[in-house]
C-alpha cells in the first residue's frame, strides 16, 4: 500500500515538475512549486520521516513561495523568451538523466533492511541514543549531538546565505518598475483595507507563534526543532506584515533586533560547542554541561536548537524585510 | 463496538472523498475563475469536515483527536478566509463574475 500511494505521489510530483518546466507565467510556477514542495513533504511523510517533511512544507512550501513572490515582485510576471543552443541543454539534460536513471539499476530495492543504510551508522544512532542522550526523537539526536557539527555548518550556511542576500538587496540600484497592481485613485491594491482576512489573520498569528514555539521545544519528542520552528515563527511575522503593513511589523521587531536574532542564534550555537572545551571536553560535546552527562546533552539539544530556531527566524524575516523595502522604493 | 465505530468511520472516509472528487471535478468543469472556486469550496468544508472526522472516530478519545480537531478548525477558520481572499482581488483585478469561458484568459488549466 505504502509502495502504491509512494509511486502516486512520485507521479504527481514528475507532472508537477513538468508544468513547472512548461509554464511561461512565472507567477503560476511559483504556486506550482509550493505544490511540488508539498507532494514531496507528504512523500517523506510516507517514508516516515516526519521531521524532513515538516521543514519541507514549512520551508518549502511556506517560506520559498513567500520569497519567490517577493523577487517576483521586483521582476516580471513573464519568462524572458527562450535562448538558442537548446539542443545543446536538451543533450545535457537527456545524458545526466540516462546517468541517473542507470545508477537507479544498483540501488537497493525499497525497504530492504539490507540495503547499506541501514548497515553503517543508523542502528548505533538507534541503539545507543536512549543511553547516551536520553530523549525519544532519535533524529533531533543525530542532529543536535551525533551530527552536531554538520548542523553547525548548516546554521552557518543559513545565516552566510542571509547576509549575502542581504548585501545583494539593500545596494541603491535603480528604481524598480512602478507598482503593478494600483488603483484609479493611486492606493495600492492590499490585504490592509480589507476586513476580512485582517481580523482572521490577527486571530491566527498569536496561534501560529505558539504553534512554532511547541515545534521548537517540543523536538526532543516529536517532529520539529529550529529550523520548522524558526520557519513558522518567520511565517507568522509575515502574515502580519501582509495584512498590517511593514511598518508595524518593524515597530514590533525591528531590523536590528532581527540582526541581533541571527547573530546571537548563531553565537550560542557556537558558545554551546566552545563551553565544551572551556569545561574539558572537545568541541560540541555537550555531556560537560552537567553533572550527569545525559542532562548535559539535553540542556546542550535545547540550546543549540535555539541557537538554530533564531538564526533562521532572524536571516528569513530579514530576508523579507528586505524585498519589501524594495518594492517601495 | 469496535465494528460499529469502524463501519462509522468508513462512512464518513468515503464520503469525505466523494466531495473531494466532487470539488475536483468541479474545478474542472466549470466555467469561469467564481464558479470553479465555488465547486472547490466542497472540498475545504464537507469533504475536510468528513475526512477529519472518519480519521478521528478512528483515533478514539486521545491526544491525536484533539489535535485532529485543532487542525479541523484552523481550517474551517482559513479555507474560507482565502476563498473570499481570492475572490475579492480577482474581482478587483477586473475578473467578470458573469463571463463565460472566456473570463481567465491565462493560468488556468
Amino acid at each position: 500500500m505504502t509502495v502504491l500511494f509512494g509511486i502516486f505521489l512520485l507521479t504527481l510530483v514528475v507532472i508537477t515538475a513538468l508544468a513547472i518546466v512548461h509554464t511561461k507565467n512565472l507567477f503560476v510556477a511559483v504556486m506550482l512549486l509550493g505544490i511540488f514542495s508539498l507532494l514531496i513533504a507528504a512523500n517523506f511523510f510516507l517514508l516516515d520521516a516526519a521531521d524532513v517533511a515538516l521543514t519541507e512544507a514549512a520551508v518549502g512550501a511556506g517560506i520559498s513561495t513567500v520569497l519567490f513572490l517577493g523577487a517576483l515582485a521586483l521582476t516580471s510576471e513573464r519568462e524572458r523568451a527562450a535562448t538558442p543552443h537548446r539542443w545543446l541543454s536538451l543533450a545535457v539534460v537527456a545524458s545526466a538523466t540516462l546517468v541517473v536513471l542507470y545508477a537507479t539499476f544498483d540501488k537497493p530495492t525499497f525497504g530492504d533492511p539490507n540495503a547499506p543504510v541501514h548497515q553503517h551508522v543508523a542502528p548505533w544512532y538507534l541503539e545507543k541514543t536512549p543511553e547516551y542522550v536520553g530523549i525519544p526523537n532519535v533524529v533531533t539526536a543525530v542532529l543536535g549531538t551525533f551530527r552536531g557539527y554538520d548542523t553547525l555548518g548548516e546554521v552557518f550556511v543559513v545565516f552566510t546565505a542571509g547576509i549575502g542576500v542581504l548585501f545583494l538587496l539593500s545596494g541603491g540600484g535603480p528604481a524598480g518598475p512602478p507598482k503593478r497592481q494600483a488603483r484609479p485613485d493611486g492606493s495600492a491594491i492590499g490585504l490592509r483595507d480589507d476586513l476580512i482576512p485582517r481580523v482572521v489573520a490577527r486571530l491566527l498569528v498569536p496561534f501560529i507563534l505558539l504553534f512554532g514555539l511547541y515545534v521548537q521545544f517540543h523536538g526532543d519528542y516529536g517532529p520539529g526543532g529550529g529550523f520548522q520552528a524558526g520557519a513558522l515563527i518567520a511565517a507568522a511575522f509575515i502574515l502580519y506584515a501582509l495584512v498590517e503593513g511593514e511598518g508595524r511589523t518593524l515597530e514590533a521587531l525591528p531590523r536590528s533586533a532581527l540582526m541581533a536574532l541571527t547573530v546571537a542564534g548563531a553565537l550560542l550555537y557556537g558558545g554551546v560547542g566552545v563551553a565544551g572545551i572551556v569545561l574539558g571536553s572537545e568541541f560540541l560535546d555537550y555531556s560537560v554541561l552537567a553533572s550527569n552527562p545525559v542532562t548535559g546533552q539535553q540542556i546542550g539539544i535545547i540550546l543549540i536548537e535555539l541557537g538554530v530556531g533564531m538564526t533562521v527566524t532572524g536571516v528569513l524575516l530579514s530576508i523579507f524585510h528586505a524585498f519589501a523595502a524594495r518594492e517601495q522604493t | 463496538m469496535e465494528l460499529v465505530l469502524d463501519i462509522v468511520s468508513w462512512i464518513l472516509l468515503s464520503a469525505g472523498g466523494f466531495f473531494v472528487l466532487v470539488g475536483g471535478i468541479g474545478a474542472l468543469r466549470m466555467p469561469n475563475l467564481y464558479t470553479r472556486m465555488h465547486a472547490a469550496s466542497v472540498t475545504d468544508t464537507m469533504g475536510a469536515v468528513l475526512v477529519l472526522g472518519g480519521v478521528m472516530v478512528q483515533a478514539g478519545l486521545s491526544l491525536a483527536a484533539i489535535k485532529l480537531a485543532a487542525i479541523l478548525l484552523f481550517l474551517l477558520i482559513t479555507s474560507p478566509t482565502a476563498s473570499y481572499a481570492l475572490a475579492h482581488s480577482a474581482l478587483l483585478a477586473g475578473v467578470k463574475p458573469d463571463s463565460g469561458c472566456a473570463a481567465d484568459p491565462e493560468g488556468h488549466p
